[in-house]
């Protein structure tokens, strides 16, 4: 089924009788060549680049709940491709590049929508580090432009201008970021592999991972065994879960970051804006609510809900930075559960175990990497091969300290990112 | 989320910082293995796990908290200086 205006007005005309199921609920095969564990926007993303750029189309991807449950499904929706380091830089350029073409490539409206990044700063030093991290983005080859204080202003005027111990001093834009509809980036996905004969299998928790002779062989699941040759795994918040069950433990702390929706407004915010005082980030859904987060927890935590301390500090930093919108109405708040690493930056390697792959680590930015880490993520498991887009995703640097991506130069330790 | 602290009583969790799991340090002359497993790797748990946190706003003791990381209960509180964490000299 393909979808097209014409097939939007044909529908319209008759009772939308002819809309069938994006994806079928098939029984799991007893082996697969390979099975993807977790079926979120990254599993799914792989899966579908497996069977369309690798040809591999024996693949299962198994989920405990159901397709694009998880951190999916909890973002903020923000794309972006504004890294500084070498190894992050080129990887988000490649994802931001796929994101650009994605809905043509799904036949699938994800919503994209480019309206521009703004990172605020408010001091010298931060200005220099936007100036400087906005070339180190031309150099990639992406665009970043520096704005000044009056250019900030004639974009978004309902910012604080008066604030003394926050000025804006300007903002370093990228005008090919935005936001994508998150659901819809789950589901295009998965419509796309299961069109090339992907099996996607809900409800089906993975309790065990078969390892023979140093080598994968299969996975126990809720639903029986199943034979794997190789067995991937793409389980974001609960990598370690997962990972424990092959008796590999990972550089990984799971920690709640919390986000924020606003009852339905006028338009006002027409970008993705960043205030460089409290992380704060916001932009404006096409409902019109205000969808806003900044800091984790700070704590290891697995229950996808914060504490009121980190909802305190960020409506303050929100009334800080738009004051005009102080009488907003917060709606509902809900907490994902990420996968943080001791550099901030993930991992995206084979694992100690023959046939055994690593995805994960993706902090608080996997919803920007979603296709680029199927794509790189597929190369690897196709090939056996990095992607030249992710040579630098290695698991053993954290072990040698050789190769750390600390993208806020806060140290490589657990707890600082 | 709210912490018994053993010197001060019942305290908000804003009076805390936390540092993360609380494992034995390894001796100074352990080798990499054993300092890449305390540095980096983590159970990760989700259900009770033994933790750092420091009453930075209050007796400035170090603490070792049992929590629940799926519920946020906290479980058991002691002072760190008291769980024999320091490993060998």
């Amino acid at each position: 089924m393909r979808f097209s205006g014409w097939r939007v007005l044909r529908e319209g005309l008759t009772g939308n009788k002819g809309w069938k199921p994006h994806w079928r609920d098939p029984e799991p095969k007893s082996e697969y060549d390979v099975v993807i564990i977790g079926g979120g926007g990254h599993g799914l993303a792989t899966a579908y680049y497996l069977a369309k750029e690798h040809g591999i189309t024996n693949v299962a991807v198994l989920e405990k709940g159901y397709l694009g449950g998880g951190n999916v499904g909890r973002n903020t929706t923000i794309v972006r491709a504004n890294y500084y380091l070498p190894g992050n830089s080129e990887f988000y350029s490649h994802s931001l590049k796929l994101w650009e073409g994605m809905e043509q490539d799904l036949n699938y409206n994800a919503m994209m929508s480019q309206r521009g990044i703004i990172n605020l700063f408010h001091n010298d030093g931060q200005r220099d580090a936007a100036v400087r991290r906005g070339n180190s983005i031309v150099n990639q080859g992406d665009d970043a432009e520096i704005l000044s204080r009056e250019r900030v202003r004639e974009l978004a005027p309902f910012l604080n201008f008066e604030s003394n111990r926050f000025p804006i001093m300007g903002g370093l834009m990228q005008r090919r970021a935005g936001t994508a509809r998150h659901d819809a980036v789950a589901w295009g996905y998965a419509r796309g592999a299961d069109m090339r004969g992907v099996d996607l299998i809900q409800n089906c928790e993975v309790t065990g991972i078969d390892v023979e002779n140093g080598r994968v062989v299969g996975v126990q699941t809720a639903r029986g065994p199943i034979c794997a040759k190789k067995v991937a795994l793409a389980a974001a918040g609960r990598s370690g879960q997962v990972a424990a069950m092959a008796g590999l433990t990972l550089p990984i702390e799971s920690h709640v970051l919390q986000a924020f929706v606003s009852e339905g407004l006028k338009p006002i915010v027409d970008h993705v804006i960043t205030f460089a005082e409290g992380h704060l980030y916001i932009s404006q859904s096409d409902k019109g609510g205000m969808v806003f987060g900044s800091y984790l927890d700070f704590y290891s935590s697995y229950a996808a809900r914060g504490n009121l301390p980190m909802v305190e500090h960020t409506m303050e930093t929100f009334v800080a930075m738009v004051p005009a919108l102080s009488k907003a109405r917060l709606l509902r708040s809900w907490g994902g559960i990420m996968d943080m690493t001791p550099d901030g930056s993930p991992i995206i390697d084979h694992s100690p175990i023959d046939g055994l792959y690593l995805n994960c680590g993706w902090c608080y930015g996997g919803f920007k990497a979603t296709p680029g880490s199927g794509s790189v993520y597929a190369h690897l498991i196709a090939t056996d091969r990095p992607h030249g887009a992710a040579t630098k995703f290695k698991l053993d640097r954290f072990r040698s300290g050789v190769g750390l991506m600390d993208e806020e130069g806060t140290g490589a330790q657990h707890n600082l990112h | 989320m709210r912490i018994t602290c053993p010197l001060c009583g019942e305290r908000d969790r804003r009076e805390f910082y936390y540092k993360g799991a609380a494992l034995v340090r390894p001796a100074a002359g352990a080798d990499l293995d054993a300092w890449h497993d305390y540095v980096n790797l983590r159970e990760n748990p989700a259900g009770p796990l033994d933790e750092l946190w420091y009453h930075e706003m209050g007796c400035n003791a170090w603490l070792k908290v049992t929590r629940n990381t799926a519920t946020h209960e906290i479980l058991a509180v002691q002072l760190a200086s008291e769980a024999g964490l320091g490993g060998e000299a």
